[in-house]
């Protein structure tokens, strides 16, 4: 199998994978270490930090993931995927999962043979342009340059958006977010589409951040998503699981520093069961019963992964907005764990 | 048959020795384990495929593509089917291709002539450019020129004014374009009737040469012929053209035409990495032919230009043709380096872009990778038949 993954277009692995791959878990248990696709770089959402490890709001769910399989949230292998080699990669078993700005389509969920875990941040593609341009409204932009990424839902919603508002544009595709900022700050283009969170976490990265503006036009929904391949539903209840666990422990209050002490303290029969005191919720994924103790302990509730990669004190200054606990504004909303 | 010895000496008699038979049997063993191979890989790949619930089939061709292209040399959409932007990505490839191999051939044999010039100088400097083109990797001197140059170049208001309506900027090479009126077909009819009558002129002047000796300038009547007539019949048709001009209008130019800079950046650097391995190749040509040939030739009184013509050059052909063959399908698959800077061709296109969008990874591979067969082997079909025609004439 690992020869295989090498040729990594799927095509290849598509070939000689052998039919069994049921039984994620178990594999990731022998190897010891989760595999999971990530960005090639995003600020915010998955990038690798000063000490050269991967850090960010989409690598929080790879750890969390790891932290409820192994115990132990640094056991996991980071590869970058870009917008093109992402599916394949996880087609060919190169990959046992993606945590990547993936946004949860039809066609990706039934055509391509993928299964969504959840959402793990409400998106909505936008446009960033220079300030001194003096655009006020993305139905100001008849004529621009327009630079993308290729392989994206972005790509078809911002052909669709000029269309539908019969205007004109220039492309510019490129693969790699990183050859997209060169272009869109050497001026190839008047402006970058991708999903907002993306505009923040770019426009971050760029010389200088205030002389750029998001436009107030959101033009799609982009809920983004992990995702796991069809077929193992256990491995697919264990990453689904592990989102809702860090979105359960933050409505519940419970952080990486308060939790160690929790189950002696509580009252809550949810939050008992949450963290192994009542039942044998871990058990029945296949994993030990004190798997949601560990992803809270280890990587922190929804809430201190959004504040601590992409929160308004960070670079990418992100508001919680919709991405809130349904009981506070938001739209976030496990279902109950019992 | 010979019952009686052979009863005697069965062993011998053995099939199982016997070299005719072994050689069958290895030979049926081998084909069936290739037929083997290639019927578990293509059940294996379609059970395997049909398993994780990814479906299979070249339907999507017809599905709209809903994507915008940059640059296109024909009609395409976001409404466009998926066939129409296969074929956009194939012209794509095939263009850059094309003017490549040409400039690089160009180049290459200005390089290769250079390179033998008894002025040090002119040597050197041959020298200097293909030790650094050839050495320095095809993907770093694709994004030094993107980058480095394309990416540098001003902003749409400050554009270059190169002459008249003729605009360079960071969006590319603005220009104005041709739009044909009624009368314009002469033109081509022209030069098509030109480069006919120069045929003809040049067997003529073959046979006249043969006959009697006389000579006759062909080269420059040719070219009197082959421009002359054309502008000659837009004269006469009273210049059946108008043109579009680029003007800065909102955030680009508008109207005119474009050369945008990801397909400059790939033009310049396929064909100036091809052309130093070009130059090598036409110095070992010319080297490789013998320098009695041109001894023999100044023997006979003929000028040296005449000689390099007619005799050093025929013969190194046959020498340079056969890498050079390579050189070109060098070119066209290297043109596959493309996205890194942006260029929508095949590659990108198809094994990005639409492997991407359709989710068809197998399908899609397979295209391309026909599609690079198909245009490699014309181009080594196409310059074998040369090849065969400049080739030595045993007799």
């Amino acid at each position: 199998m690992k020869n295989t993954a090498i040729l990594a277009l799927g095509v290849g692995a598509a070939m000689f994978a052998t039919a069994a791959y049921a039984g994620t878990v178990d594999d990731i248990k022998k190897r010891g270490e989760l595999i999971c696709g990530v960005t090639t770089g995003l600020a915010g959402f998955a990038a690798p930090n000063d000490k050269g490890e991967w850090a960010g709001f989409d690598v929080d769910v790879c750890r969390a993931v790891a932290a409820g399989v192994l115990g132990d949230s640094m056991k996991v292998k980071f590869v970058p995927t870009t917008g093109k080699s992402r599916f394949p990669a996880l087609q060919s078993g190169e990959v046992d999962m993606l945590a990547r700005n993936t946004t949860w389509t039809f066609d990706r969920d039934v055509k391509l043979g993928f299964e969504f875990a959840g959402v793990n941040f409400y998106d909505g593609q936008g446009f960033m342009v220079r300030k001194d341009l003096g655009v006020k409204s993305a139905m100001e932009l008849d004529g621009a340059t327009v630079c993308v990424t290729t392989g994206s839902t972005t790509e078809l919603n911002l052909g669709d958006f000029f269309r539908a508002n019969n205007m004109k544009y220039v492309p510019v595709v490129f693969e790699k977010s990183d050859e997209i900022r060169a272009g869109y700050i050497a001026g190839r283009c008047d402006a970058y589409t991708t999903d907002r969170s993306g505009l923040a976490a770019q426009r971050s990265q760029m010389p200088n951040p205030d002389a750029h503006v998001v436009l107030p036009e959101v033009i799609s929904k982009e809920p983004l998503g992990p995702l796991v391949r069809h077929g193992d539903n256990q491995w697919g209840d264990v990453v689904r699981w592990t989102l809702n666990v860090m979105i359960i422990a933050e409505e519940k209050g419970l952080t990486a520093a308060n939790v160690g002490g929790m189950l002696g303290s509580t009252n809550d029969p949810e939050v008992k069961r949450l963290l192994g005191g009542e039942g044998e919720y871990g058990a029945r994924l296949g994993l030990s019963n004190d798997w949601a103790m560990n992803i809270i302990k280890q990587v922190g509730n929804y809430g201190e992964s959004y504040e601590r990669n992409i929160g308004p004190n960070t670079p990418v200054k992100l508001a919680r907005g919709v991405n809130g606990p349904w009981n506070k504004g938001g739209i976030l909303y496990s279902p109950p764990f019992r | 048959m010979a019952v009686a010895e052979g009863a005697v000496r069965p062993a011998k008699a053995s099939w199982f020795y016997d070299a005719r038979v072994r050689a069958v049997v290895y030979q049926v063993v081998m084909a069936g384990s290739v037929v083997f191979f290639f019927a578990w890989l293509t059940n294996n790949t379609l059970a395997n495929l049909e398993q994780r619930g990814i479906s299979s089939g070249f339907e999507f061709l017809n599905h709209p593509a809903g994507f915008g292209i940059t640059f296109s040399l024909i009609e395409v959409s976001e409404a466009s089917p998926y066939k129409r932007v296969f074929l956009v990505g194939v012209l794509n490839t095939l263009f850059v291709s094309a003017i490549g191999v040409v400039l690089a051939t160009l180049l290459g044999f200005t390089l290769g002539v250079m390179r033998l010039s008894k002025n040090f100088i002119i040597s050197r400097l041959a020298a200097v450019y293909l030790e650094t083109f050839r050495n320095v990797p095809l993907l770093l001197q694709m994004l030094f020129w993107y980058t480095g140059v394309m990416l540098a170049f001003p902003t749409v208001r400050d554009a270059i004014i190169i002459s008249d309506n003729v605009y360079l900027s960071i969006r590319g090479l603005n220009y104005p374009s041709i739009v044909p009126e009624p009368g314009f077909m002469a033109i081509p009819i022209a030069f098509v009737v030109g480069i006919v009558a120069t045929i003809i002129m040049r067997k003529l002047v073959k046979r006249r040469r043969d006959a009697t000796g006389q000579d006759f300038p062909t080269v420059w009547v040719g070219i009197g012929l082959v421009v002359g007539l054309p502008v000659l019949a837009a004269l006469v048709t009273g210049l059946p053209w108008s043109r579009d001009i680029p003007e800065l209008r909102g955030f680009n130019f508008r109207g005119g035409s474009v050369v945008i800079p990801e397909f400059m950046a790939l033009l310049l650097a396929l064909s100036m990495y091809t052309a130093a391995f070009i130059g090598e190749i036409v110095r070992a040509g010319i080297q490789a032919v013998s320098h009695g040939q041109s001894e023999a030739a100044h023997a006979l009184g003929v000028k040296p230009s005449t000689t390099l013509r007619l005799v050093i050059i025929p013969q190194a052909m046959r020498i340079i043709i056969p890498p050079l063959i390579s050189q070109y399908l060098n070119l066209v698959k290297n043109s596959s380096l493309a996205p890194v800077i942006g260029y929508q061709e095949i590659t990108h296109l198809w094994a990005g872009t639409v492997l991407n969008q359709s989710g068809q990874a197998l399908e899609c591979m397979a295209m391309i990778m026909a599609t690079y067969c198909v245009i490699s082997l014309s181009i080594s079909g196409i310059m074998n038949w040369y090849n065969a025609r400049v080739a030595l004439v045993e007799r």
